[in-house]
């Protein structure tokens, strides 16, 4: 099912995904990887104010290319997303409802899912440049001396992911996984 | 003796680093069309269809096909017979930082891997060089992302481990790296040597052309047979499950120790970027 998503998404929206649900997604999300996710967290193991709303939002795991002149923002695909998984829970007591990034992720992430009623969509790792298509604007908020690994605010339209883990604790790459292996 | 020029060199390691990461190699875009046709998951169909897109309209419009456009691997044949004035690396170096300028590409090194931070250039480069008779100068550039070098492994089989360790080594990786190195991908394998050896000989199988054959019969029989089953493995484009989980595998090999059989894995995303010149 192909699901028109505009963001702020509501908890009962998010609620509602399946996994495999396609899902293309307008509005506004964050950026945010390795670096930026380190700082976040210690920001609230210091009780700070985060420089993101994070609360019902989307986070995205990438670190694009610089933008060529005339356009918004460089290729702009997913990177892995286990490498956050470490970081994921303390965003998600902020309220953090949908990360977007690629490939398979923790036990102890999926677990996390049905107790905050959140999701986890990938976007198609390496097709960058498509993506980078529907990204309308981008700035950056935060860190800005972390490069292609500051925090940016993307403005986009009918971005493509998958519902990979949904907030039932199912799994789209068990799912498949099992459908085509060859036992 | 004949003179390379260090200015030309520089010149030639900027341009092939800008057009390895915009163009794929025509014969990898031809196996993406071939594994999409082939492919029995409709989902899988779909990704790979995305794949083919993105690289088309990434050569089309002079984009990174990756943000990834990696860590700058260069390796350099060079004859007894060539020779240059000059550090033939910082010639290197200045390539790749005109590249990753000029080539709107992403800097993704950072100058210590403990205290992390970014050398903004994506300096320094990766430099493999090779003396061989004659008077060739060639370079190949490979610029080399991270989500699939976090999935490639060295182990050090022994003899009685085999064919059979080998390959339930290959499988196990594949399998357990699942969508993280972006499938369909690429297996290298560097089989024999000694530790640092076959993880050298790893990363030269992945500069091999993607649909040549071994001229190693029992190298092309394995290649073959590893290929089958990986694909029989189920973990299909980015790892939504299919039938083409792996495009080639590509084996080097170098005799090695009586008491040993070392293996190393190294794993290619679909975006198999690579470019030779020959000065």
């Amino acid at each position: 099912m192909t699901i028109k998503l505009t963001t702020p998404i509501s908890p009962e929206q998010v609620k509602s995904l399946k996994i495999g649900d396609v899902v293309l997604i307008s509005g506004v999300i964050y950026t945010g990887r390795d670096a930026a996710h380190k700082r976040l967290v210690e920001m609230i193991d210091r009780n700070e104010k985060l420089p993101i709303e994070v609360e019902n939002g989307v986070i995205y795991y990438v670190g694009p290319t610089p933008a060529k002149p005339g356009r918004a923002i460089g290729s702009a695909g997913p990177t892995s997303s286990y490498r956050m998984d470490a970081y994921s829970e303390p965003l998600m007591q902020k309220g953090l409802k949908v990360m977007i990034g690629k490939g398979s992720r923790s036990q102890e992430f999926k677990a996390l899912l049905p107790k905050y009623g959140a999701v986890y969509l990938s976007a198609i790792g390496g097709a960058a440049a498509s993506i980078s298509e529907t990204v309308k604007k981008c700035d950056v908020v935060t860190f800005e001396d972390l490069g292609a690994e500051a925090i940016h605010r993307l403005e986009v339209e009918d971005f493509y992911a998958i519902v990979t883990y949904d907030s039932n604790g199912d799994d789209l790459f068990e799912k498949g996984i099992n459908e085509y292996q060859v036992k | 003796m004949r003179t390379i020029d260090l200015k030309l060199v520089t010149k030639k390691v900027s341009e092939m680093f800008i057009d390895a990461c915009q163009n794929i190699p025509e014969n990898v875009l031809q196996t993406l069309q071939r594994a999409r046709d082939e492919e029995k998951s409709p989902l899988g169909k779909e990704v790979l269809s995305k794949i083919i897109d993105n690289d088309l309209l990434a050569r089309e419009k002079c984009l990174p096909i990756c943000q990834d456009t990696g860590v700058a691997v260069v390796f350099l044949t060079i004859g007894s017979e060539v020779t240059f004035e000059g550090d033939i690396h910082e010639a290197i170096n200045e390539g790749v930082r005109i590249a990753y300028r000029d080539g709107y590409l992403r800097k993704s090194v950072v100058r210590h891997p403990l205290d992390r931070v970014n050398t903004r250039d994506n300096t320094p480069a990766i430099v493999h060089i090779k003396v061989v008779p004659g008077d060739i100068f060639k370079i190949d550039v490979a610029p080399k992302g991270g989500g699939s070098e976090n999935m490639s492994l060295v182990k050090m089989l022994i003899p009685a481990d085999g064919v059979e360790g080998i390959k339930k080594l290959v499988l196990d990786t594949v399998f357990n790296a699942g969508g993280k190195p972006c499938p369909p991908v690429i297996v290298g394998l560097g089989i024999g040597g000694n530790f640092e050896k076959c993880a050298l000989m790893a990363k030269e199988a992945l500069l091999r052309e993607i649909d040549d054959v071994s001229d190693d019969p029992i190298v092309a029989k394995l290649e073959a047979e590893l290929l089958e089953e990986i694909n029989k493995c189920g973990v299909g484009p980015m790892g939504f499950g299919g039938t083409k989980t792996c495009l080639a595998v590509k084996i080097n090999t170098y005799p090695c120790h009586i008491a040993s059989l070392p293996v190393a894995i190294n794993i290619q995303c679909h975006a198999a970027r690579h470019k030779s010149c020959t000065l």
